[in-house]
C-alpha cells in the first residue's frame, strides 16, 4: 500500500496592537481575570464596537509577506454561537470578503524547496478563557481579559506532504510575523496557536482513496504538533486498513493532542458543529483598503530575513550559520546591524560577541535581547577597545560582564577600575625584571631550550599585573631579556 | 410648557429646575392614584429632584449648560449610568447601567436631569406598548386604548405632561406610530445622525434614537446638543445638527412633495387619509408643488423588514444568556440548561418569536431565499427613494394606517400589529430622517398623525416645515 500524508494548517496570529481590536482595553497577555475589560469586551447591553486602524495596518503587512493580494473593500461578519466565554453570543470575523487572500510562501528542507498556498488570510477577535475549578466544587469561572484581542487567521492549501513540512510552514509564518513585528508569537502564551487538518490519500491499484480529515486541536508547541501529526499518520493508516472508512463516509472529526499520552482523543464529529448563521456585521461599515495605503505599509516592511541573511554573508563576511543565528528575530539581526555600524574592525568579533557573550547572558537571564541592558554601541565600543591594545580580552570578559549588570559604558567600567593595558615599555621592562629576578630556575630552563617556559614567566608578569600587562608587550620584552 | 418653553421661564428667572422637576413628579404620582395608571414611567428617579436643585445651584452661578435643569425622560432601552435598566424584560432583570449611552451623556452634560425610565415593549419589539413585564402603557388620550409602540412609554409621557421631551428609539417606526396616536411630535433621526452607544441594540441596521416632544423647536434644541460622530459607534457620522438652532421656520412655496399613492390605498383609515390630505393641501396652498407618486417597492418594506430586523435581533440579543448579568435561571444543571432556562424564562413571546424568525432566516438553508434576498431588494429601495429626492424634497404619507386601537385588540394577531408599521418601514431601511407631526383628530377625538421624510440628513428641513405648520396654527 502507498499513501500520501495530506497537511493543511489554520494558523491563528494574535496581533500585537497595543489595544484591542474593537475597543480600548489594553491588548496584553494575562493579568488578574477580568481587569483588562470594558462595555465593549464583555459585551454589555448597548454597547458597541469600533475598529482599531492599527488592526487594519498589521493585518495589511502580514498579508503582503505572505504575498496575498489585499482586498480593496472588506467588511466584518457575525458568526453567531454560544458558549460563556464568548460575551456577545457572537464573534466578530470575517466570512466572504477577508482582507488578504491567495497567497503562498515556499518552504525547504530535506524535501527541497515547496510552495505551500494560503487561501486567505481574515482578522476576528478573539473570545475569554473559561478556567474550571478543580477542588472539586465543580465551579466554572469566565476571564473576559482576552476577549476582542486581534487575530490572524491563515488558512492553507492543503500542500504540505508530511509533519516536518507542516512544522516548518508553521515556524515561517512565526518567523515572518515576528520579523515584521505584527506578532510576538509566544506559542506557550497562545499568541500563535495551530489547528492542523490531516488525512491521507491511499493507492491501491488504480484507485486512490481519502480517509477522514482529522482536525487537530491543542497543539502549542512545534514539537507537539509533529509528535501529534506523526501520531494521526500512524493512526489513520491502522484505522484504515483495519475499517477502510473513507471521507465521503465519514467527513471531518475533531481530535485534540494529549500531550502525556502522546495520543489524540476524539473531541467531536464536524457534521455536529453548530451552524454558525453568518450574516454581515450591523455594527460596522465596510472597510475600504486603499491602494495607497498598502503601497505605503509595503514600503515601510523590513528586509525579509532570507534576504538579511544572505547580505549578512556579503556585506559582513561571516558564515551562513552564524548569519542564520543572527537573524533568528529581527531585534538579533538589528542589534548586531547596529553594532556594526561605524566599527572599525571586523565584523566577525562583534558577530562572535553577540552570539557568544551577548546570547550566554540573555539565556542565564532568561531575557530577549529586546531586554538586554547593553545597547549594540556599548558592544562596539568595547571591542574596538580591545582592537586598539586598551584593554585585553580577558579583560573585556570582565568589563562586559559589568556592563550587562550595571548598565555602565565599557570605558567608564574601565577607568574607574583602571583596567587599562600596561603597554608603557619602561614599566613593563621593571616588572619583567622583577620577575626574572625572582625565578632563575625557569630562566635557567629557557636558556637551556625549554622554550615553553616563557610562557609559565607571561604568566607571571600578568599575575603581578592583575591581567592589565599588555600580553605581546611582556613576550617581546622576555625574549629579549632572556636572550643569553 | 414645551421643552423651549421651559428653557426660557428658567433663563427669565421665573422658574427653577426644582419646580419644573417637582411638577412633574407631580403629574406622574397623581396618576399612579388612577384605577387605571398611565403606566407610562417604570421608574421616576429618586434623585432627580435633588439634580434639579443642583443645576439651580450651577445656573445662579452662570454654569451648568445650555440646557441646565431642563427635564428629560428616557425610554427603558437606553443606557442611563448607575440606573438599572431592563428593555421591559424579565431577562435584564437585576442589571445596573455601569455607562450612560452618548445622546445620554451629551444631553446631561449640556444640563438636562433625567427624570426616568419610560415603558417600552420588550426590547423595543412591539407597536402598542403591551409586551412589557411592566404591564401596558396606556394612551393618555383615552386609557382604553394602547399609546402605541414600542416607545409608548416615551409618548405617553410627554402627551401627558410628566415630561416636556422624552427619548425614544426606532428600529422600524417605535418613535413615529406613538407620537401619532398620542397627537406629540416625533422624530427618527437619520440613521448615523445620533450615536446607538449604549442603546440596546435590536436591528443594529436600523436602530436609532428618536425624539418625543411637544414643538419641533423641542427637538431642534435636544438634536443641537446631543447629535455628531461617536468614537464608540463606528456608525455614526458628522451630520452638522449641531448648528440646526435657531430652527427657522422653512418657507412653503417652492417646496417638493410626493404623496406615495402606496399608503393612501386600501387598508389606511378613511379620515386618517382626510387629515393627511388635508395637510397636503395646507401645503399646496402654501405655494408647495405636491404631486402623486408611485412606487410599488414601498410596499415590500415591510417584508423586509421583518426578515432583516428579527435576523440582527436574534444575534442582538444571544448575548443575554444569564451567565455575566440579568436574570439566571436556577434551576439549571448543565451549560445548554442553563442558557435554555434562563432564555426561556426571561424572554416574552414576541422576543422568541422574533428570535426563532431571525434565526430560521439566517439558517444555512434559507439564508438565500430569505436574509441575503431581503438585503438585495433593500438596496433596490435606497436607490429608487434616491431617484425620489432627486425630484422631490419630502415625501408626506399617514404615520399610520390606523387610530390608536384598544388595548389587547391586536396582542394574538402578530400579523396585523406589524401591519401598523407599513408607512414607517421603509424610513428606517433606507436610513432617512422622518418626523410625525400632529394634523388634527379625528371625529371621534383621534389624534392623526402625518409623516413628513426627507433625504438623509435633511432634519433641519422637515422641522422648519413643522415649525411653520405648527406656527400657522395647522390646517
Amino acid at each position: 500500500m502507498t499513501f500520501d500524508v495530506v497537511i493543511g494548517c489554520e494558523v491563528h496570529v494574535q496581533l500585537f496592537t497595543e489595544t484591542k481590536a474593537f475597543c480600548g482595553c489594553g491588548n496584553t497577555f494575562g493579568g488578574v481575570p477580568n481587569s483588562r475589560v470594558c462595555p465593549v469586551c464583555a459585551g454589555l447591553p448597548g454597547a458597541l464596537p469600533s475598529p482599531n486602524a492599527r488592526m487594519i495596518e498589521y493585518a495589511v503587512r502580514a498579508g503582503l509577506v505572505l504575498n496575498c493580494s489585499i482586498a480593496g473593500l472588506t467588511k466584518f461578519d457575525r458568526k453567531n454561537y454560544m458558549y460563556p466565554d464568548l460575551p456577545k453570543g457572537y464573534q466578530i470575523s470575517q466570512f466572504d470578503m477577508p482582507i488578504c487572500f491567495d497567497g503562498f510562501l515556499d518552504i525547504e528542507g530535506e524535501w527541497g524547496s515547496r510552495k505551500i498556498g494560503i487561501i486567505r488570510a481574515h482578522l476576528e477577535e478573539d473570545a475569554g478563557k473559561n478556567l474550571h475549578s478543580e477542588d472539586g466544587a465543580g465551579l466554572s469561572y469566565v476571564d473576559l481579559n482576552r476577549c476582542g484581542t486581534p487575530l490572524l487567521e491563515i488558512v492553507s492549501e492543503p500542500d504540505m506532504r508530511s509533519p516536518e513540512e507542516a512544522v516548518a510552514y508553521v515556524q515561517e509564518i512565526r518567523e515572518l510575523m515576528e520579523w515584521i513585528g505584527v506578532s510576538d508569537c509566544n506559542m506557550e502564551e497562545g499568541s500563535l496557536r495551530c489547528d492542523a487538518n490531516i488525512n491521507l490519500w491511499i493507492y491501491e491499484g488504480e484507485k486512490k482513496y481519502a480517509t477522514p480529515i482529522t482536525e487537530v486541536k491543542n497543539v502549542n508547541s512545534f514539537r507537539a504538533l509533529r509528535a501529534a501529526l506523526h501520531f494521526e499518520v500512524k493512526r489513520q493508516r491502522a484505522e484504515w486498513e483495519e475499517k477502510r472508512l473513507t471521507l465521503e463516509e465519514v467527513g471531518k472529526v475533531t481530535r485534540g493532542w494529549h500531550e502525556a499520552s502522546g495520543t489524540t482523543i476524539l473531541q467531536r464529529h464536524k457534521e455536529e458543529a453548530s451552524e454558525y448563521r453568518y450574516f454581515p456585521e450591523p455594527d460596522l461599515k465596510p472597510i475600504l483598503v486603499s491602494k495607497a495605503l498598502v503601497e505605503e505599509l509595503k514600503a515601510g516592511l523590513p528586509e525579509l530575513p532570507a534576504r538579511t541573511r544572505n547580505r549578512f554573508v556579503t556585506d559582513y563576511g561571516i558564515t551562513m550559520e552564524d548569519a542564520v543565528q543572527l537573524t533568528s528575530s529581527r531585534a538579533m539581526s538589528c542589534y548586531f546591524e547596529d553594532a556594526c555600524r561605524e566599527y572599525d574592525g571586523e565584523p566577525k568579533k562583534i558577530a562572535n560577541w553577540i552570539l557568544t557573550e551577548v546570547n550566554g547572558i540573555c539565556n542565564q537571564k532568561n531575557i530577549g535581547i529586546a531586554e538586554f541592558p547593553v545597547p549594540p554601541s556599548g558592544i562596539r565600543e568595547l571591542l574596538a577597545m580591545t582592537d586598539s591594545g586598551r584593554i585585553s580580552g580577558r579583560i573585556a570578559k570582565s568589563v562586559f560582564a559589568e556592563m550587562a549588570e550595571t548598565g555602565a559604558a565599557a570605558v567608564e567600567i574601565v577607568e574607574k577600575n583602571g583596567l587599562a593595558q600596561i603597554s608603557d615599555r619602561s614599566t613593563l621592562e621593571g616588572i619583567v625584571r622583577e620577575v626574572i629576578a625572582g625565578h632563575p630556575k625557569s630562566v635557567e630552563d629557557y636558556r637551556n631550550g625549554k622554550s615553553n617556559t616563557i610562557r609559565f614567566l607571561v604568566g607571571q608578569v600578568m599575575k603581578k599585573t592583575g591581567g592589565k600587562a599588555n600580553p605581546g608587550m611582556v613576550n617581546e620584552i622576555l625574549e629579549e631579556k632572556l636572550k643569553p | 410648557m414645551t421643552l423651549t418653553e421651559l428653557k426660557a421661564a428658567m433663563e427669565r428667572g421665573d422658574l427653577s429646575a426644582k419646580d419644573a422637576v417637582a411638577a412633574f413628579r407631580d403629574e406622574y404620582l397623581e396618576d399612579c392614584k388612577h384605577p387605571q395608571p398611565l403606566n407610562c414611567y417604570i421608574e421616576f428617579f429618586d434623585d432627580a429632584l435633588a439634580k434639579a436643585e443642583k443645576a439651580d445651584a450651577a445656573r445662579a452661578k452662570g454654569e451648568g449648560g445650555g440646557l441646565c435643569g431642563l427635564p428629560l425622560a428616557v425610554k427603558d432601552n437606553i443606557l442611563v449610568e448607575g440606573k438599572p435598566l431592563t428593555c421591559a424584560s424579565g431577562v435584564l432583570k437585576g442589571f445596573t447601567a455601569p455607562y450612560s449611552a452618548t445622546v445620554v451623556d451629551r444631553l446631561v452634560s449640556d444640563g438636562m436631569i433625567v427624570t426616568g425610565r419610560t415603558n417600552m415593549d420588550e426590547f423595543g419589539m412591539g407597536s402598542s406598548c403591551e409586551y412589557s413585564i411592566y404591564g401596558p402603557t396606556r394612551n393618555p388620550v383615552d386609557r382604553e386604548l394602547t399609546p402605541g409602540g414600542s416607545s409608548g412609554g416615551s409618548a405617553a409621557a410627554v402627551a401627558s405632561r410628566m415630561a416636556p421631551a422624552a427619548l425614544g428609539t426606532e428600529t422600524g417606526g417605535s418613535v413615529r406610530l406613538p407620537a401619532a396616536f398620542c397627537g406629540v411630535y416625533g422624530l427618527k433621526p437619520s440613521y448615523g445622525t445620533l450615536s446607538r452607544y449604549g442603546v440596546v441594540a435590536f436591528g443594529s441596521s436600523l436602530d436609532q434614537i428618536g425624539m418625543l416632544a411637544r414643538s419641533p423647536d423641542d427637538i431642534a434644541l435636544l438634536l443641537a446638543s446631543c447629535s455628531g460622530a461617536d468614537r464608540h459607534d463606528a456608525t455614526s457620522e458628522e451630520s452638522g445638527l449641531e448648528e440646526i438652532l435657531p430652527l427657522r421656520p422653512k418657507e412653503i412655496g417652492g417646496v417638493r412633495a410626493a404623496l406615495p399613492e402606496e399608503f393612501f390605498g386600501e387598508g389606511i383609515d378613511p379620515e386618517i387619509k382626510e387629515k393627511v390630505k388635508a395637510f397636503a393641501s395646507y401645503l399646496e396652498r402654501n405655494g408647495a408643488v405636491v404631486e402623486p407618486l408611485s412606487l410599488p417597492i414601498l410596499k415590500s418594506a415591510v417584508a423586509m423588514y421583518y426578515i432583516i430586523a428579527p435576523a440582527e435581533a436574534s444575534s442582538n440579543l444571544a448575548r443575554y444568556d444569564g451567565i455575566r448579568y440579568g436574570f439566571r435561571s436556577d434551576d439549571a444543571v448543565t451549560l445548554e440548561d442553563l442558557y435554555t432556562s434562563s432564555r426561556s424564562k426571561g424572554f416574552g413571546k414576541e422576543v422568541k418569536r422574533r428570535i426563532f424568525l431571525g434565526n430560521y432566516v439566517l439558517s444555512s438553508g434559507y439564508y438565500d431565499a430569505y436574509y441575503k434576498k431581503a438585503q438585495q431588494v433593500r438596496t433596490i429601495l435606497c436607490s429608487g427613494l434616491a431617484g425620489v429626492f432627486d425630484t422631490y424634497d419630502i415625501i408626506v404619507s399617514p404615520t399610520s394606517p390606523c387610530t390608536p386601537f384598544r388595548i389587547g385588540e391586536k396582542v394574538d394577531d402578530p400579523l396585523s400589529m406589524y401591519l401598523t408599521d407599513i408607512c414607517t418601514t421603509f424610513v428606517n431601511l433606507a436610513l432617512l430622517p422622518s418626523l410625525s407631526v400632529p394634523c388634527g383628530k379625528t371625529r371621534a377625538g383621534l389624534p392623526v398623525g402625518v409623516q413628513i421624510v426627507g433625504k438623509r440628513f435633511s432634519e433641519a428641513l422637515l422641522l422648519g416645515i413643522a415649525k411653520t405648520y405648527h406656527e400657522s396654527g395647522g390646517t
